[in-house]
């Protein structure tokens, strides 16, 4: 680097440039936040999608699968998976995730093997609840089809 | 040794060594678990394996962090520790409440932890990275508010440098961002939005300014090249990152709820991403070219390098590769994601724990450990090499065709297993690595060189 350019301009520039982007960023939070009610679907957040995101986290289901594409990639996607396997109805959903969760682990040898994690049949009923409310997040048309 | 209370940092460094192995060995067995799904089901899940590899990941990152801060801060403030006995015990409590979290996870189910810790009260639990029980949670800030108090105090009264100011901000960055993991919204979308700023903003913010302070005070070590330039190059490295990394924080936010903006705004801030990263790689060179002494560490200096340019390929390349909003539409989520981040952590944050090691070292114990360094970070590139090309042939199955067409998850997966088997192998010789690293702590004790 030139000798013009000295420590205290370096200084400087980290001082003045973390301060301005520290607070560019909070202020598009602040822009986010307002225009999050049109798009993360919480009219369909209702006390049992809210529990089901208990269920979700006290299940650790994160560990292997995807929400919104975050988490880990051993396991399907599942922000979609109210359209894949529920044909985007809530009764069918339903129906198919009693059937799915009440079937696990398939022990099929060598296959990757989802534990049974012992829900009652409300935790379950919880569970799609969220996975509902969750489908109808604005993701700006994420995942690109339906196999997420 | 300049200060004897730099020897505190001794037992945080082992202990982060002994967890890096333990990560490891947890890597392998979910490397197995993605070719032989049934592996040690159900004793230990994926989910479960996966828990380990990552929370032992940040844990003993946590400890390399604080054992370098505490062999450090006296050396740079010329003063002894304010406290010695308060790191010792805070080692003590974190070492315990960290082992028990991880116990707790292989011994119990994860709902039943939950369960056991209260997690009800106040929900914490279950969510990547910040699987920790509440009570971890809070044992960490107070851990994390008592070393800080420990440093701050000895910074006070001491001298006051570029690196151990820089240090002591990333320092206290680290433990205010962290508070934001105990904000857990019902609406997932804002939860995932507050998730980010602990996540994101620890990684490709605060930690950069520890990281960078770190290298710096390796580099005027070894190189003994003039405090003034390396301050310099500091302050340039650090104000990079966080100009271009806190508004990167947009690249999380395409497809998560946030409006269509972020697409921009994050793509544009992210692609700057790799200049912090260059300016480090570009730094330790430049310092190494211009050494006005032959330390006898020449391990650590061959670390410092190779932290640079892995740093820099792993989240500077391997970043940008899949960072821009219409490349990540078919990316996010994928095995790229899985490659980029192998190498990131290796470069920017393993390898520069890695070489906290005090010098003088012997010559032979050297030339092992330089056998341990080439054989990971070769590994590591192979690594990340078998998962892009697992990750670019899953989007091409998975994610390019059309509804219909598309190969569903589990089929593609079948599709790519032979890359799973060759990332599997590499990782083994990642082991070897990591052994041969460890047998050269044993080298030849007696012949021993004090350095200057």
């Amino acid at each position: 680097m030139a000798d013009r350019f000295t420590k205290s301009m370096a200084r400087n520039i980290y001082l003045g440039g973390s301060v301005f982007f520290i607070l560019l960023f909070l202020a598009l939070t602040f822009d986010t936040m307002q225009a999050m009610p049109q798009r993360d679907n919480r009219a369909q957040l209702t006390e049992a999608a809210a529990r089901g995101k208990l269920v979700w986290e006290q299940n650790n289901c994160i560990g292997c699968h995807t929400l919104l594409g975050e988490g880990a990639y051993f396991a399907p996607e599942l922000g979609n998976v109210f359209q894949r396997r529920g044909a985007s109805d809530s009764e069918t959903f339903k129906a198919f995730m009693h059937a799915w969760m009440n079937a696990q682990p398939t022990g099929v040898p060598g296959r990757r093997q989802m534990p049974q994690f012992n829900l009652t049949d409300q935790e379950i009923d919880d569970l799609a609840a969220f996975l509902e409310y969750s489908a109808g997040i604005s993701t700006n048309d994420w995942p690109p089809n339906i196999e997420g | 040794m300049q200060y004897q209370s730099q020897a505190v940092a001794k037992p945080y460094f082992i202990f982060a060594l002994m967890l890096f192995a333990g990560q490891v060995l947890f890597g392998l067995i979910m490397g197995l678990q993605y070719v032989i799904g049934d592996f040690l089901f159900p004793a230990i899940p994926f989910n479960v394996a996966r828990m380990v590899h990552t929370n032992l990941l940040i844990v003993w990152l946590l400890f390399g962090f604080m054992g370098a801060a505490y062999y450090l801060i006296p050396e740079e403030s010329q003063r002894e520790l304010h406290s010695p006995k308060l790191a010792i015990a805070l080692f003590w409590i974190f070492a315990v409440a960290g082992t028990l979290t991880i116990l707790g996870y292989l011994l119990v189910p994860y709902a039943g932890l939950a369960k056991m810790t209260g997690n009800e009260l106040l929900p914490t639990m279950g969510r990547e990275f910040l699987e920790q029980p509440t009570i971890t949670k809070i044992g960490i800030v107070i851990v994390a508010l008592g070393f800080l108090y420990n440093l701050g105090m000895t910074v006070l009264k001491g001298r006051k440098t570029v690196i151990n100011i820089v240090l002591m901000t990333g320092l206290v960055g680290l433990a205010v961002m962290f508070l934001f993991s105990f904000y857990n919204p019902e609406n997932l979308a804002l939860d995932k939005y507050f998730w980010w700023w602990v996540v994101h903003l620890w990684v490709e913010g605060v930690w950069e300014l520890i990281m960078g302070s770190i290298l710096a005070y390796v580099l005027i070590k070894t190189t003994g090249v003039d405090r003034e330039v390396v301050e310099k190059w500091l302050y340039v490295i650090i104000a990079m990152a966080l100009i271009t990394g806190i508004l990167g924080t947009g690249h999380h936010y395409y497809w998560i709820g946030p409006p269509e903006y972020w697409k921009i705004l994050g793509s544009v801030f992210s692609a700057l991403e790799p200049i912090p990263f260059f300016l480090m790689a570009v730094f330790a060179f430049n310092m190494a070219n211009r050494r006005r002494r032959e330390h006898p560490n020449r391990a650590a200096l061959l670390w410092a390098m190779g932290c640079g340019v892995m740093a820099f390929l792993g989240a500077g390349v391997w970043g940008f590769l899949h960072t821009l909003a219409p490349v990540n539409y078919y990316t996010h989520g994928t095995q790229i994601t899985a490659s980029h981040g192998h190498m990131a952590f290796y470069g920017a944050y393993a390898m520069p724990a890695l070489r906290g090691r005090p010098d003088g070292n012997s010559n032979k114990a050297q030339v092992v450990e330089m056998w341990g360094f080439w054989l990971m970070t070769i590994a590591m590139v192979f690594i990340t090499l078998f998962l892009t090309g697992a990750g670019i042939l899953q989007v091409w199955l998975q994610r390019v065709p059309e509804s219909g067409v598309a190969l569903g998850f589990m089929a593609t997966q079948d599709q790519i297993g032979l890359f799973y088997w060759l990332r599997e192998i590499t990782g083994v010789v990642f082991l070897i690595g990591l052994v041969v690293y460890f047998v050269s702590f044993f080298v030849d004790k007696d012949t021993e060189i004090q350095s200057a």
